[in-house]
């Protein structure tokens, strides 16, 4: 009846034994703007690499039809060279190379190897102008924001003769003007004949260009239907994007919650190089004592942000607002301050901000905490071992001796040094982003323990989670998150995943908060 | 030949592998790897120059000829475990003789104010590279390249290409000189290496009952023991040969009060805990409060610091300062560095192993010029070693699954 123009079928995809891609089927018609939806690691971004040829054919099972013909990439050229061009989230774009010079990287206007600078300039101005973008092609791509950049890799994929264009969350980084040029740009290249895919976590959006939306949930196909104006289609995403059983147990507890530990008023960040993009917006929060708070956002809505620049100013430029515990104001403007005033922060990405993986579970262990095993600036290392010991034992960390190099470790055993560590410290607010990624479901049942416990001690706990049934299965309140805004606060009796979903992808402007 | 015993633990190598404690065991091969090489090529030059390297003379001039290496590698290696590179080290080694030399001979200061004013000036140099490294955030490679150039031409200024000898004799005994002594042999030095001996023993002992009491993981008393006895053979063994020439070396005192010094510094304190988790990964240290900054200062301070002292030794043993000394020397101390087992990428090293990669140095020196090879030849044979223990040691890593 239409004209498909792709069609991948039950595409299975596995790592290390563990399915990310579990049976995929997606149907793309000629000319559309087809949308994919589905929560972080629901196998998004695994799919558009196994159609692009990032996953060569042979190392996932399925078949992929493009214009009627079975295809087999080797690798990303093959796709490209059929018409197939994938736009990353992370740009890869040569920030000192010219605008000109990166639109036919590896694809140069050459005659035996030497370049033709004026056809090379000629051609990218034509592009630049199909895409909307009034640049110099010989401007330096450093010198571009993101979302010119974001242009200037349509233009590079335009080059290639694109027919089927993949944008990977385009507008995740991207001001609401640049994401409005942005989607323009997409409508435009439609009526131009050139069909888009588009992962987005962003239902307004969606819901403006998208012809079709796939759902993918779990590495299944979950349902796939037009897109019409009413205004149950983002209910009908939010469902599908959620509707899964609960698939994890959480460990019983009696919340026994006292006064207010720790609050953040009017905390205001801004992005550390681009210093005029507000990342978060006079946020306020407060959490109790034996609290556990969660914090619900997708990803790029600012929840790390918000800790870390809470932590130290890790991350950020421009900061405002106010931190209290305990009713007085206390100060975090490095990371050692912050330690000091009793907050500790478990970092989401533990290889590269948490561990020290060359390094002893012992070393790691104490790394926050040194000064309290050290006096006149000498540590007790029979002590230290003490300590790291008794953490092996309390923690279950599964490990020969914790002489062993972290690097060896599993997952979630990594994650109970980073654990260890941060409780070492002796915190009395404990940070815990995205506590249990990349960890089995065994691991992440004692982790729940381990939050259960710290909260039980009357620490004030806030876990950030991308995990929506397990904000609800752990938290007693929960945040959410979006652009940057605290967007709704629901208690545990009231939170649903599809009341979550609906808050953390609530519009900057058309806040659903109940006012 | 009796084989079947399970007990058999007769090799010096360590313990038969548990395989969970592998990990553990690869570490031990390493150390002991860099160790082995130096025997090696011991044994090696011993044979070649028909037992000459080992006379008691050659011995001497061998810790004295080659100290600088083994005092700048030991400011190198805490620079490489944080993940940064010196190269100025050998200007500042010239710019140092130049104002100890200047300051003793035309500023009439005495040698004791003038040994302190050269500590000072480098620590002072290693402070202003620190500061561009470390507060303004430029890599070392740069910072050091230009203090290499910098360096070299405030020594040629000072010195006006010039030398100047004819320094103080108490201050030339700091790089030639000898501990008093009894005469041949010379009983201090024996004492010296008795009450090393037995502070080793004592030292090893104690360490080894601590880990007991915590149950840590041992090595096997056999191998415990012959460590052990090897350390102290080998031990008394250079103190008869230096009990057979002049004495103890001056220099060889400060050498090793250094290695005790510096090996606690790395092991034992917060802040060398601090050079190895930036070394390790730089986020996570940042992430857990250090002051990563004001670590990478000290590090250049006393790099700075260790090489004023280089320079006072070199000017001291050569009796004379010129313009050109310390050419090359950062190529040596980086070379022991990585012949004792640094990674590039920073996070690991050890003192002691840059102590013996630097010895692994003085012996290929000492062996080639006794032999009389040619200086072009050393050269290049000095970078095939280099080459070679890098090599080794990248290829037992990769092996090791990471």
């Amino acid at each position: 009846m239409s004209d498909v123009i792709l069609r991948m079928d039950e595409i299975v995809k596995e790592f290390n034994g563990i399915r990310a891609l579990d049976g995929v089927s997606v149907g793309v018609e000629r000319g559309e703007v087809h949308a994919i939806c589905g929560e972080n690691g629901a196998g998004k971004s695994t799919l558009m690499k196994v159609l692009s040829g990032v996953y060569p054919h042979g190392s996932f099972d399925g078949t992929i039809t493009l214009d009627g013909k079975p295809v087999a990439y080797g690798s990303i050229n093959d796709s490209e060279r059929d018409g197939v061009v994938i736009i990353h989230q992370e740009l890869a774009l040569s920030p000192y190379l010219s605008i000109a010079e990166n639109i036919f990287l590896g694809n140069e206007v050459q005659r035996g190897g030497v370049i033709d600078w004026n056809r090379t300039n000629l051609l990218a101005t034509e592009l630049l102008t199909r895409v909307g973008l009034q640049e110099n092609p010989a401007t330096k791509v450093l010198e571009l924001g993101v979302g010119k950049q974001q242009l200037v890799e349509i233009a590079k994929a335009l080059s290639k003769d694109v027919k089927l264009l993949i944008l990977d969350e385009p507008t995740a980084a991207l001001n609401d003007d640049d994401s409005a040029h942005l989607l323009g740009l997409i409508e435009q290249l439609r009526t131009q004949g050139i069909t888009s895919i588009i992962i987005s976590h962003k239902l307004k959006e969606i819901r403006a260009i998208a012809d079709t939306v796939t759902v993918i949930r779990d590495g299944r196909t979950i349902e796939s239907f037009r897109v019409t104006d009413s205004d149950d289609i983002e209910t009908r995403i939010i469902r599908a994007m959620v509707g899964r059983p609960l698939d994890h147990q959480f460990p019983p507890r009696e919340p026994d919650i006292g006064e207010e530990k720790f609050r953040v008023e009017d905390w205001t960040v801004h992005h550390p190089i681009d210093v005029d993009r507000v990342v978060v917006d006079r946020a306020s929060f407060s959490v109790r004592a034996g609290e556990i708070v969660g914090f619900a956002g997708l990803m790029g809505a600012g929840r790390t942000e918000l800790a870390m620049s809470i932590f130290g100013r890790s991350y950020g430029s421009g900061i405002s607002g106010r931190v209290y515990k305990d009713g007085k104001e206390i100060q975090t403007r490095t990371v050692g301050e912050a330690i000091r005033s009793g907050i500790a922060y478990v970092t989401e990405d533990r290889k590269r901000y948490g561990l020290n993986l060359i390094g002893s579970i012992t070393v790691n262990v104490s790394a926050a905490a040194l000064g309290r095993l050290a006096r006149l600036g000498i540590i007790d290392r029979n002590r230290e071992y003490a300590v790291a010991d008794d953490y092996r034992k309390q923690m279950n960390i599964k490990t020969p001796s914790v002489s062993s190099v972290v690097g060896t470790l599993s997952g979630g055993n990594q994650q109970k040094v980073v654990l260890s560590k941060w409780i070492y410290s002796g915190p009395d607010v404990l940070i815990l982003d995205e506590p249990t990624r990349g960890i089995d479901v065994g691991a992440k049942y004692e982790i729940y323990g381990i939050i259960n416990e710290m909260a039980a001690q009357g620490k004030a706990v806030i876990v950030i989670s991308s995990e929506l049934p397990e904000l609800i299965g752990l938290s007693d309140r929960i945040y959410t998150i979006a652009e940057g805004k605290l967007t709704g606060e629901l208690d545990r009796a009231h939170a649903s995943q599809e009341e979550l979903m609906r808050h953390m992808t609530a519009a900057r402007n058309t806040g659903v908060q109940a006012s | 030949m009796t084989t079947a015993t399970p007990q058999q633990a007769t090799s010096p190598v360590p313990p038969r592998p548990e395989p969970a404690r592998k990990k553990r065991r690869r570490v031990d091969m390493r150390q002991y790897g860099i160790l082995a090489a130096l025997a090696v090529i011991i044994l090696l030059f011993q044979v070649l120059t028909g037992g000459r390297l080992l006379y008691p003379g050659n011995v001497s001039n061998l810790i004295q000829q080659n100290a600088y290496v083994l005092i700048l590698a030991i400011g190198m290696v805490i620079v490489i475990i944080a993940g940064h590179i010196d190269l100025s080290v050998g200007s500042i080694v010239a710019t140092v003789g130049a104002v100890a030399a200047l300051s003793m001979n035309n500023w009439g200061l005495p040698w004791g104010a003038a040994v302190a004013l050269s500590l000072l000036v480098g620590a002072l140099i290693g402070a202003w590279q620190g500061f561009w490294v470390a507060f303004v955030g430029i890599p070392a490679f740069i910072v050091t390249l230009a203090g290499m150039l910098v360096f070299r031409g405030v020594a040629l200024v000072l010195l006006t290409g010039g030398t100047i000898s004819g320094l103080p004799r108490a201050f030339n005994s700091i790089g030639s000189g000898t501990l008093p002594a009894t005469g041949t042999p010379d009983l201090i030095t024996l004492g010296i290496g008795a009450l090393a001996s037995l502070a080793l023993v004592v030292q090893q002992l104690k360490g080894r009952t601590d880990l007991r009491r915590l149950n840590l993981p041992r090595e096997r008393t056999v191998s415990f023991v012959l460590k052990i006895v090897i350390a102290v053979v080998a031990i008394m063994y250079l103190c008869y040969l230096l009990a057979y020439n002049r004495g103890t070396p001056i220099i060889l005192v400060i050498l090793a009060t250094l290695v005790l010094l510096y090996s606690f510094l790395l092991s034992r304190t917060v802040f060398g805990r601090h050079v190895y988790a930036m070394g390790g990964n730089l986020y996570a240290a940042m992430m857990s409060g250090v002051k990563t900054k004001w670590v990478n200062f000290f590090i250049f301070v006393n790099m700075g610091f260790l090489a004023g002292l280089a320079g006072v030794v070199s000017t001291a043993r050569a009796g004379s300062a010129v313009a050109s000394a310390g050419q090359s020397f950062e190529l040596d101390a980086i070379a022991a560095v990585f012949i004792g087992g640094a990674a590039v990428q920073g996070g690991v090293g050890t003192v002691v192993g840059a102590v013996i990669g630097g010895l692994v140095m003085g012996v290929l020196n000492q062996g080639l010029s006794i032999l009389s090879v040619d200086a072009a030849w050393q050269q290049v044979i000095k970078g095939l070693v280099l080459l070679l223990a890098v090599a080794f040691d990248v290829y037992s890593k990769r092996r090791g699954g990471r």
